[in-house]
């Protein structure tokens, strides 16, 4: 790329915004149109792989954008849908006030949980994480009265209009969308590249007077709210919900999504999303032996392909990784 | 409630707790010289159960089988972990955390499936040897007697250590390590080579845990996640690479979870998590000064 013709140089960046402008809206038409052409069971995956995408993503602006080691990111999918489960069979209140109430009672323990995380720094941020997520999952697999224990919670009751494969499709595709779009916004908002300044050098912007916990506990809430979105879309698309959800192995699953797609760049938790549930399902046809299929594919991802998928595929545009060495 | 049954089970607890502190010792070693957060330590620990459920049985879950597979078990587990830090973590010492961290987790995945695929999914046990079977009176209390033994391990591993970091010329190049590598390199001391020392003593303290908690409990898939969360606490409530905040953390966990048992039952499995909380919230950098 040559340095003097700025306006070339302006002109590609355009052309490059219109591609993916583009490429976005041919992506969406074709998912639009999808149903009608391909079998039911197609569908659920697909439903499967926008909440589980939207749950990556999430965690992707604490993680990559935030530069924190959030090592728990599955509680609050967990908190998501365990409060539509709860308030579906328990109460007689609308569904309307289950589907509000789940992402918000999620982002309300990530404010507690946050809270005291943002504190501290570097791994010990991660380890409080991890203790406190599961003090919540303890909480859950043992509050029998309220959360079924072990067993979980089945057959959730659902309005009618979204107990069909398309609907559910449809209603996920939609959320997706949505909150992709509002997640993008806030990481190009004036608070999205304070956050990343943050991540980079967090004690120059602590002297330029930016409150870097504060920031950093904003996008921890941010990341638990849409997380319970997802949990609220889990429940659409399983009408069930176990404790299992929200045991650690679970976020470092998604963990690894966002590794997998790259965590510098605003999709890549979704392609990540996309190829590990798709590889699940074809290993999970073959052998039992899926996690160690994807335990090797983890090591040849961070020892050949640390910056992800789509991270080496943008690496001309993105060479700047994030610094997650623990000294932030 | 009387007194015996407090005092037995603080004793449970202790011993439990030196469990604990067996493993997470190796954990906080390997953090402390390898800065690095290894999540197959569980895996590793697991690994010391298996093998010594295979050696006792394979000499017919006799006596000598328990003291040889608790001889050997150890071993073997120290060159898997050879194997894996000369394989596999020399080439990541560079990395983010985050990639450690993950690399270590593609381990605990492989590991998880591969000993399921060598030694099933049934739960599995092993004897006590009789010479440690029975229980014996303390203060009316009645005790097993494979826990006075864990209690005995436990400080000798303890004191061993201590003698190994700081009267041994290796224990204080590890020291040294720690501090400074890039000093001890300087020195014309190859850095690597403490390095693999240090992750395989981890990998031989982790299988030890594993093949001294195997009499006592079923030998099954899974026991290295639930020891892994537990360990990790340790090492952070005791301060990262600090062997000694790591013997206080593991009693106080041990004891902890002991009571938390006794006093309410029902809850007691929240216990650990609410013990880690509380300490990482009123005192974030751990009990004792982090990594030496």
């Amino acid at each position: 790329m040559s340095t003097n013709s700025s306006s070339s140089l302006i002109l590609q960046e355009k052309f490059r915004t219109y591609l993916g402008l583009g490429m976005a809206v041919a992506g969406i038409l074709i998912l639009l149109a999808i149903p009608s052409l391909i079998s039911p069971y197609y569908v659920y995956l697909l439903a499967t792989i926008f909440t589980t995408a939207l749950l990556a993503t999430s965690l992707n602006l604490v993680l990559g954008y935030g530069g924190l080691l959030h090592l728990h990111h599955a509680v609050f999918y967990g908190i998501g849908a365990y409060t539509v489960a709860i308030i579906m069979t328990k109460t007689s209140w609308p569904f309307a006030i289950a589907v509000v109430l789940g992402p918000l009672v999620a982002a309300l323990i990530a404010l507690v949980i946050g809270w005291f995380c943002v504190r501290l720094r570097g791994l010990y941020f991660g380890m409080l994480t991890l203790a406190l997520g599961q003090l919540v999952w303890a909480i859950v697999y043992r509050w029998n009265a309220l959360t079924n224990g072990d067993n979980g919670i089945h057959s959730i009751p659902v309005p009618e209009f979204l107990t069909s494969v398309n609907s559910v499709y449809y209603t996920t595709l939609l959320v997706l969308i949505v909150s992709l779009v509002i997640l993008y916004l806030i990481i190009k908002s004036p608070f999205g590249l304070t956050l990343i300044a943050t991540r980079d050098n967090p004690m120059r912007s602590e002297s330029l007077g930016i409150n870097v916990k504060r920031h950093r506990l904003t996008a921890f809430v941010i990341a638990g709210f849409f997380a319970g979105v997802a949990g609220v879309l889990f429940i659409l698309v399983e009408r069930s919900v176990a404790p299992s959800l929200l045991f650690w192995n679970k976020s470092a699953e998604i963990l690894i999504m966002c590794l997998m797609g790259g965590l510098t760049v605003f999709m890549g938790p979704t392609l990540g999303a996309a190829i590990l549930v798709v590889l699940s399902m074809i290993v999970g046809l073959y052998t039992e032996y899926w996690l160690l299929v994807l335990g090797l594919l983890l090591l040849i991802l961070v020892l050949f392909l640390p910056q992800g998928i789509l991270g080496y595929l943008l690496k001309s545009r993105n060479n700047k990784k994030p610094s997650m060495r623990g000294e932030n | 409630m009387n007194f015996a049954t407090l005092a037995s089970q603080l004793f449970i607890g202790l011993s439990r707790g030196m469990i604990f502190f067996i493993v997470s010792a190796g954990l906080t070693l390997i953090f402390g010289v390898l800065r690095i957060t290894n999540f197959a330590h569980g895996s590793l620990y697991m690994l010391g159960a298996f093998i010594a459920y295979s050696i006792s049985t394979f000499l017919g879950q006799g006596p000598n089988g328990f003291w040889l597979a608790l001889l050997i078990a150890p071993l073997a587990v120290m060159l898997i972990s050879l194997v894996i830090e000369r394989g596999l973590l020399r080439f990541i010492y560079n990395q983010d955390h985050l990639m450690q961290m993950l690399l270590t987790y593609s381990l605990v995945l492989i590991v998880g499936d591969l000993v399921k695929i060598v030694w099933g999914t049934e739960f599995k046990s092993m004897n006590v040897p009789t010479i440690l079977r029975g229980s014996f009176n303390l203060w009316g209390a009645s005790l097993p007697l494979y826990n006075a033994f864990l209690l005995i391990v436990g400080p000798v591993v303890a004191l061993g250590l201590w003698f190994f970091l700081s009267k041994t010329r290796l224990g204080k190049i590890c020291r040294a390590t720690a501090t400074d590598r890039e000093m001890v390199d300087i020195l014309g001391i190859d850095s690597t080579q403490v390095f693999a020392l240090v992750f395989a003593m981890g990998g031989w303290l982790a299988g030890l845990g594993g093949a001294l908690i195997a009499p006592t409990t079923t030998i099954s898939i899974g026991m290295d996640a639930n020891i892994l969360i537990y360990a990790f606490l340790i090492v952070v409530i005791g301060g990262l690479g600090n062997v000694w905040g790591t013997l206080i953390s593991s009693i106080i966990m041990g004891v902890g979870e002991a009571f938390g048992i006794l006093f309410i039952p029902g809850v007691a499995i929240i216990i650990p998590y609410i013990i880690a909380g509380v300490l990482l919230i009123i005192k974030p950098s751990g009990l004792l000064k982090s990594a030496w």
